[in-house]
């Protein structure tokens, strides 16, 4: 993949479609339970197994938390939907059809909105969300020439969210597989572990000339389980792909792997070699009939849902768009900011108190969660214990950069802000006469830069309030410093 | 003491004429005496049932016996039976033993009956002659030389033999009532959906449905009112009231409009089956009722449609059967390709194997709007006519079958032949619609069926036709000369 000269000559069209495994406790045509890592074929019963005689049963809640989602991207929720059968064979998958929805699935077009790097908002049209069954898996290690076949996740819900070929970049698609993660989070219909598998997508992506109105030929890039590698995936793949056209070749239309080993993708089969999955509506299930009140009862058990909170936290707390997006990326983190920002004062958060917990929340306490690999639902700081810290910076009780100092202590020992700060004599010195001696002292014993100041390098005024808080330990406010420091300079 | 009813011998048991164990034993003596000629059962369960037996007689003794309790059966082997063999008739799964009971079976053990075995059949029911079971054909009773029908040739045959009162069976396009007509025995097919399919090995998931083979329409009624209802485990079953099927069985005819379809009186019909039927409308006639004319245009297109539509789900219902789990698995396989081959391969017999392929092409793409999606559409237009007719008449009429029996081997060579003759039964399928087959008669000796069909849920309506019926004939109690002993 050497050079790529023209690059600019050509666009990028990325279509994404997304598995979100439905955080349901069963599975969506059987009782048995979806925990994650029981042992091999512990939570597969009959009906997994694809016993002779079993017949699947719909799991309501899984359909509740399709529509769900299908009214948080405003698409219409279909009054009728089917299941079909999707036909072929594969050890993992034990009836030898996939039980999905083909013509008619049950979320209809709706969009989602993105952010791009020049702030920039973009709409990307989804297609389709429809409800299937998730295969089980084939195991290779450990059984020396033979396969396992463990069949507790065959049954698992899926909600598979199929987008337009809308996104122009890797990082557009990035974008949005975020931004789709975030909601399903915030419906608490999804648990997002992309590690686990719980949430990944397939990548359609073709390029064509700038200008062009057709499509390319798309390649479809199969099962990729992390941001990172749709990014790298994506643009290994348009580099691929404009390398060939570029060389005289034709991009073919199949399905890829991508190797996050290599970092490269390859073909798996080529549409020649595609299965015909010979869909047809399942005879064992009755259409899924949907009705109004059904639609109300879950649009009313909705969340605030990500963009609307931005909004309001930009709005109501005067936060940048920027500040406001990276607050609402969870539910949990905009809950934490908010009881934050509410407890500084204990009562309907300024401006300036909302801006400082923001800052804290998204800076130091994102920057310790992070270092120790927490959600921010696991931080042992409490939202009013970080609040105690911001204010003793409010009420100048403390500055901004032995709150660092103190926080750092807090999260360490777990102690409370106000504790710290006493046991160890951090109250900042805002009496006027002690800041001012301390600056005549300095001033006393750097001559030189005094002379050197007063013949014009104005510089060196950081040496003096370094100094200054050198003799104070730091405690000296830092605005009385400024002001008074000056004058004194001045002579 | 084995020619009788399961009403009478309910009766019997109550009045302590003869133990559970005694006919029990009995009725296991008699099976295993006819399997050499016969070949109805594919597995005799006789020690769980000299259990189920005693445990019976200390019910009845100690006066808490439900209506069925200590009652023999035998159970279609489609039907899962928890830790016995269940094969569907099919080297595949010659040794599959189920770890759950179908619906069925589990609520006629509720019930108090007590199983047998389980009956021969056509291989995944696929057949219209028992001869495409693993297990070998069965042969009919009437005549050894004869086929006695399938899919549920063993059911009917067993019963027409007197080896037990009532065996269960399916129905997907006639395999309950094709083989109950050639047997000369009483067949019903509920509703689409009246009687759960959970646990009964799916042929073809939107037309099978679960019934029953008995002596008398009195003796299905006891039995459907055990085996119907709403199941939770299936989606297709419906949830509507289940009637005592007994409470109406003496109704009067009187004033029964029947519709006579007009299309089952075609140029194939044997005369003398037609014979046959046409003596028992007239029967009908002195009983009260009037006799209409009925059309149902669409009907002759149900073959057709029906080896659209159930080839097409049974590809999809068997792909299961790949040696990975259960059932047979090939020696040795080299890789996984071989595996599947392999195994199905050597699993499936030629029948199952021709609706498989006849299943796949017509569900490919390219092919299946004109295949199956059209089958889809005319299947529409036959549930149309019947529904159109319905509105004008109470229960339907024809013969059950074109011709009685056949030779064995007749038409194996022949799977179209061999297809037409289920030409009058199919259409009960295409519109789930309850049906029931009774004899009315003998042609060149062999055993004629009337068939009687009703509107969604009328069983007891037709239950009631036909029981009149049998209360004013015979037909039913004539025991083949060469069981009679």
């Amino acid at each position: 993949m050497s050079t790529n000269a023209g690059t600019n000559d050509w666009e990028t069209v990325i279509g994404l479609e997304i598995h979100a495994q439905l955080a349901t406790r069963s599975k969506i045509f059987s009782a048995s339970a979806t925990a994650y890592g029981a042992s091999p074929n512990a939570q597969a019963n009959l009906v997994d197994l694809g016993y002779p005689g079993v017949l699947p049963v719909l799991n309501g809640e899984a359909v509740r938390m399709a529509v769900k989602f299908g009214l948080a991207v405003g698409a219409e929720i279909a009054p009728r939907s089917v299941f079909a059968r999707k036909n072929y064979f594969y050890p993992d998958l034990p009836k030898g059809y996939q039980i999905s929805q083909f013509e008619l699935p049950v979320v209809g077009k709706g969009a989602l909105d993105i952010v791009l790097d020049d702030g920039e908002r973009k709409r990307i049209g989804i297609t389709r969300a429809h409800l299937e069954e998730d295969a089980g898996k084939s195991l290779h290690e450990g059984l020396g020439k033979l396969t396992g076949i463990d069949l507790n996740r065959a049954g698992t819900p899926l909600v598979e969210i199929v987008s337009e070929p809308d996104m122009r970049s890797a990082k557009e698609a990035v974008a949005y597989l975020k931004k789709v993660h975030t909601l399903v989070r915030y419906l608490e219909i999804c648990d997002g572990n992309m590690q686990e598998g719980s949430f990944r997508c397939d990548a359609n992506v073709s390029v064509r000339k700038r200008g062009a109105s057709a499509f390319g030929t798309r390649a479809e890039i199969k099962n990729i389980n992390s941001f990172r590698y749709v990014e790298k995936a994506i643009n290994y793949e348009v580099a691929r792909q404009i390398d060939l056209l570029e060389s005289g070749g034709k991009v073919v239309q199949e399905t890829r792997l991508y190797d996050p080993d290599k970092g490269e993708t390859r073909s798996m089969r080529s549409k020649e070699e595609a299965n015909d999955y010979r869909y047809f509506p399942d005879p064992d299930l009755l259409p899924l009939v949907i009705d109004a009140a059904f639609i109300e009862q879950v649009r009313a058990s909705l969340p605030e849902l990500p963009d609307d909170k931005a909004a309001r936290f930009s709005r109501d707390y005067g936060l940048s768009d920027y500040d406001a997006g990276v607050l609402t990326a969870s539910r949990d983190l905009a809950d934490y900011f908010e009881a934050t920002a509410a407890a500084v004062a204990n009562a309907p958060p300024s401006p300036d108190h909302a801006k400082l917990a923001a800052n804290w929340v998204s800076g130091a306490l994102a920057a310790a969660l992070n270092a120790n690999n927490l959600e921010i639902a696991a931080s042992k700081m409490t939202s009013a214990s970080l609040a105690g810290l911001l204010r003793r910076i409010a009420d100048n009780t403390i500055s901004g950069k032995i709150a660092k100092d103190v926080f750092e202590d807090m999260w360490a020992t777990g102690n409370e802000a106000d504790a710290i700060i006493e046991s160890r004599g951090l109250r900042q010195i805002t009496d006027t006469g002690a800041i001012e001696r301390a600056i005549d002292e300095v001033i006393a014993n750097s001559p030189n830069q005094l002379a050197d100041y007063r013949g014009g390098k104005d510089k060196l005024f950081g040496y003096f309030v370094g100094q200054v808080m050198k003799a104070t330990a730091g405690k000296a406010n830092p605005a009385q410093l400024n002001e008074l420091l000056k004058k004194k300079l001045a002579g | 003491m084995f020619t009788k009813t399961l009403a009478e011998l309910a009766r019997g048991l109550r009045g302590k004429e003869f133990s559970s164990v005694e006919l029990t034993r009995a009725l296991l003596q008699r099976i295993d005496a006819s399997q050499s000629v016969l070949n109805s059962v594919i597995s005799v369960t006789a020690d769980s049932a000299m259990a189920a037996a005693a445990a019976a007689d200390g019910q009845i003794a100690a006066g808490t016996a439900k209506p069925l309790t200590g009652l023999p059966l035998l159970h279609k082997d489609i039907f899962c039976t928890e830790g016995v063999r269940t094969t569907c008739g099919s080297r595949m799964l010659e040794n599959f033993i189920s770890p759950y009971d179908a619906t069925v079976v589990a609520k006629l053990r509720q019930a108090g009956m007590i199983m047998l075995g389980k009956t021969n059949m056509d291989e995944f029911a696929m057949g219209s002659s028992n001869e495409t079971s693993f297990f070998g054909p069965v042969t009919n009773p009437w005549n050894a030389a004869m086929v006695p029908g399938g899919s549920s040739g063993g059911s009917a045959a067993a019963v027409a033999a007197r080896l037990c009162p009532v065996a269960t069976a399916t129905d997907t396009g006639g395999s309950i009532r094709q083989p109950a007509a050639l047997c000369g025995v009483t067949g019903l097919k509920p509703t689409y959906g009246r009687v759960s399919r959970y646990g009964m090995i799916a042929f073809a998931s939107s037309l099978d449905q679960a019934g029953v083979i008995s002596l008398t329409a009195e003796d299905a009624a006891l039995i459907l009112n055990a085996m119907a209802g709403f199941d939770p485990r299936d989606s297709t079953s419906v949830d509507e009231r289940v009637p005592d099927y007994t409470a109406t069985l003496g109704d009067s005819l009187a004033g029964l409009r029947i519709g006579v379809i007009r299309e089952f009186f075609d140029a194939g019909l044997d005369a003398g089956v037609g014979a046959a039927v046409r003596a028992a409308l007239a029967a009908y006639e002195k009983l009260g009722a009037t006799l209409v004319d009925v059309d149902l245009p669409a009907l002759p297109l149900s073959v057709p449609t029906y080896y659209v539509v159930a080839p097409a789900e049974a590809s999809s219902n068997l792909a299961r059967f790949d040696g990975v789990r259960f059932g047979h698995r090939c020696k040795d396989p080299v890789n996984l390709e071989d595996l599947y081959k392999r195994s199905r391969g050597e699993g499936f017999g030629a029948e199952v194997k021709r609706r498989i392929m006849t299943g796949t092409y017509v569900l490919s793409a390219g092919y299946y709007d004109a295949y199956y999606l059209k089958a889809q559409q005319v299947r529409q237009l036959i549930a149309q006519d019947f529904a159109r007719a319905f509105a004008d008449v109470d229960v339907l009429m024809g013969p059950t079958t074109p011709t009685p029996a056949f030779g064995l081997g007749a038409k194996t060579a022949d799977p179209i032949t061999m297809y037409l003759n289920d030409i009058y039964t199919i259409g009960a399928n295409m519109a789930g619609l309850p049906a029931v087959s009774i004899p009315c008669g003998f042609a060149a000796d062999l055993p004629v069926g009337l068939q009687i069909i009703g509107a969604h849920f009328a069983e007891a309506k037709l239950l009631n036709v036909a029981h009149q019926y049998q209360l004013a004939t015979d037909w039913h109690s004539r025991v083949p000369p060469a069981w009679a002993a």
